[in-house]
């Protein structure tokens, strides 16, 4: 029995796969039925990973032209009713930012991969890095909600998946998988799920009379249902502000009207859509914010610190964005001083500045294409507890 | 639904009357493209809930909107590549694309020659008005040289595209073109590409009489119709290139059909046949 077939059929198994591969196989658990994808290292193992296993459960993994064109293909197939994915690296991720934002405008569920490797530009195609945080939350143009989730681990890679594709279809929302270079491609254990314990979500789809529909009334929760094509409602997608029918328009009211409802949907789903973990932050007087593998050298660091008795802690948001500021505040309530480790010039930090406002915050930056290590994280930190 | 395609055709009966009036100038080519396809939808009986239209920007682009369908009005230039994940999802649905000279071959021409290789089963109807309309009017790949544009105001020197031509040279499974002054063949040729069972391509000679033909001294619509059908090419066109790649009058119906076999089908067999096997 190979591991979709454990993923599908409900027995649970350990296995000891990559980073990559534990995303496909979360996809497949979560019923992503329709992959597009175009090579780009260091993501291509999920294509190749969803090539093979996509036909074996009734799906369709195709290979297409570019990346603008995959992401179109899977807002395509998403518009269809299928729950759909793509996957890529920092340029790749840059070109499918418009298609991205038609999906965040339109309210089209989908899941967008994005390992984070060197940049700007090809950057450093086989090394990892955390620099595209702030794309991921404003990459396309104009304003718009997102999800973006950061998992640290081969597990939470598989776990997180799953959620992704839960809260795009919960939340009609496209939903970035952020993860650097390292985890990708480090093999780990994983437990992979009874299938017929994950939840599998699935949109809100119309129903009742074609004449009562309105393909974007958020009714009671702000989250439209969504016609399935072929059931009978015969409704109109696009990329132009429109109103609650659908249909274009500039009126400044349905503009306003229709808007704020879109800005402020995720929000109202805060309680399904945050999560972080926090290690001995109750009584620390350093907190460490980090994501990703940087959270992990992190976690070995605060073991280091409270060996040698500092009052160290980690915060590590889960979800990126929106990013969790009420965890953060309370975590960080009793610190003295919080230190953010990350590969890339500050995006986190600036927003955990902008979140914990008079606590001294200071940044750990490495873009040098080497993960930042537990020891030069503990040392740091141990300064900062010292008050050194 | 079972619908009688010998009864008579309405155009109203797949239009969007709530969309009403629309948006197209006076004299534009695209509402009697519009009109031709519908009634070739009608022809054929296809179930209005088992039709998907998808469109790119420009004026061609929205026309998805006025389609009493599943109607999706996407990026510019993409709306092949949303196709292919909608047919590919979908492959119960007549997928129809709707897209402009500028949309299909400048921005998605890429999108276009993958279409026409991967040869799966669409509908692309390309209406050419050689200018960018809905922006002002702009050079377009298909605007014709010396012709003069918001952009070539030296007339425009540089080759034009022949859709049809660089379709079939991609792999295109069905191929034609026509005008709008024959509405009848028109719209057996749309037919035609409907019922292909792999990727057709369809190019209608539009006209844009208010942004095009008025800054060339084309005269009004009637009179651009006209020169379409009996030759779309300037005069000059033959002075100013050394060897033509195409001849003065563009051919028109069905330039390329083949059987090469329709991608979506061919992947559902190789997959059923996998799984079968393992």
């Amino acid at each position: 029995m190979n591991a979709v077939d454990t993923a599908l059929t409900g027995k649970n198994a350990m296995k000891l796969i990559s980073g990559n591969h534990a995303c496909a196989l979360g996809a497949i658990a979560a019923g992503c039925r329709f992959f597009a994808g175009y090579p780009i290292t260091p993501s291509s193992e999920i294509a190749e990973r969803l090539a093979r296993h996509l036909p074996e459960v009734g799906g369709v993994f195709v290979q297409m032209e570019d990346e603008i064109a995959s992401m179109a293909a899977v807002i395509g197939a998403s518009m269809g009713g299928v729950k759909a994915m793509t996957a890529t690296s920092g340029p790749g991720f840059s070109l499918k930012q418009e298609n991205l934002g038609y999906a965040a405008g339109a309210e089209i569920p989908c899941v967008i991969v994005n390992v984070m490797r060197g940049g700007p530009s090809t950057g450093m195609p086989t090394r990892p890095s955390q620099a595209d945080l702030m794309q991921a939350r404003w990459g396309s143009h104009g304003d718009y909600p997102i999800i973006a989730l950061a998992p640290a681990s081969v597990g939470e890679i598989y776990s997180e998946t799953i959620r992704a594709f839960d809260l795009a279809e919960r939340c009609r929302s496209p939903v970035v998988l952020l993860y650097d270079q390292v985890i990708a491609q480090l093999s780990e254990t994983v437990t992979l799920d009874n299938a017929d314990s994950l939840s599998r979500t699935e949109r809100k789809w119309a129903s009742g009379a074609r004449t009562a529909y309105k393909p974007y009334d958020g009714g009671g929760d702000g989250i439209p249902a969504m016609a399935r094509p072929g059931a009978g409602y015969r409704s109109h997608t696009t990329g132009l502000t429109h109103n609650e029918d659908g249909f274009p328009t500039q009126n400044p009211e349905a503009v306003s009207r229709n808007l704020s409802r879109l800005f402020s949907k995720l929000e109202r789903h805060r309680d399904l859509i945050d999560s972080s973990e926090e290690l001995h932050c109750a009584d620390a007087d350093v907190v460490i914010v980090a994501i990703g593998i940087s959270a992990r050298a992190a976690t070995r660091a605060v073991e280091t610190c409270r060996a040698q008795g500092l009052r160290v802690g980690l915060f590590r948001p889960i979800t990126l964005w929106p990013f969790p500021e009420t965890t953060l505040c309370q975590a960080a309530a009793q610190a003295r001083a919080v230190l953010v480790p990350e590969m890339n010039t500050g995006q986190l930090r600036l927003e955990v500045e902008r979140v914990l406002g008079g606590t001294p915050v200071e940044g750990m930056h490495l873009f040098s294409g080497e993960a930042i290590t537990p020891t030069d994280i503990a040392v740091q930190a141990a300064a900062l507890a010292r008050g050194t | 639904m079972l619908i009688d395609t010998a009864a008579e055709f309405d155009v109203r009966d797949y239009l969007r009357k709530e969309m009403m009036p629309h948006f197209l100038c006076p004299g534009c080519g695209h509402g009697i493209a519009l009109r031709a396809l519908l009634w070739a939808v009608h022809d054929l009986g296809i179930d209005k809930d088992k039709l998907a239209v998808v469109s790119g920007i420009g004026c061609a682009g929205r026309l998805s909107a006025y389609i009493d369908a599943n109607t999706f009005h996407v990026t510019h230039g993409r709306p092949l590549a949303f196709a292919t994940g909608l047919a590919l999802a979908r492959p119960d649905l007549n997928v129809i694309v709707i897209t402009g000279d500028g949309d299909c071959l400048a921005i998605g021409g890429n999108h276009l020659i993958h279409a026409c290789r991967r040869n799966l089963k669409l509908t692309c109807l390309m209406l050419n008005n050689e200018v960018y309309g809905m922006t002002g009017g702009q050079v377009s790949p298909t605007t014709s040289e010396t012709r003069l544009t918001t952009t070539t105001p030296l007339g425009n020197q540089e080759p034009h595209f022949d859709a049809c031509a660089l379709a079939t040279a991609a792999g295109a499974g069905f191929v034609g073109r026509e005008v709008t002054h024959h509405v009848p063949k028109l719209k057996e040729l749309i037919k035609a590409g409907l019922e292909h069972p792999g990727f057709a391509f369809v190019e209608v000679l539009s006209d844009c009489t208010e942004i095009f033909g008025r800054k060339n001294d084309m005269g009004s619509s009637p009179e651009m119709i006209m020169r379409q059908k009996s030759d779309i090419r300037p005069s000059a066109y033959r002075d100013t290139v050394d060897t033509p790649f195409r001849p003065n009058s563009l051919p028109t119906g069905i330039l390329t059909k083949n059987d090469r076999p329709e991608y979506g089908a061919a992947y559902r067999r190789a997959a059923a046949a996998r799984s079968g096997a393992s």
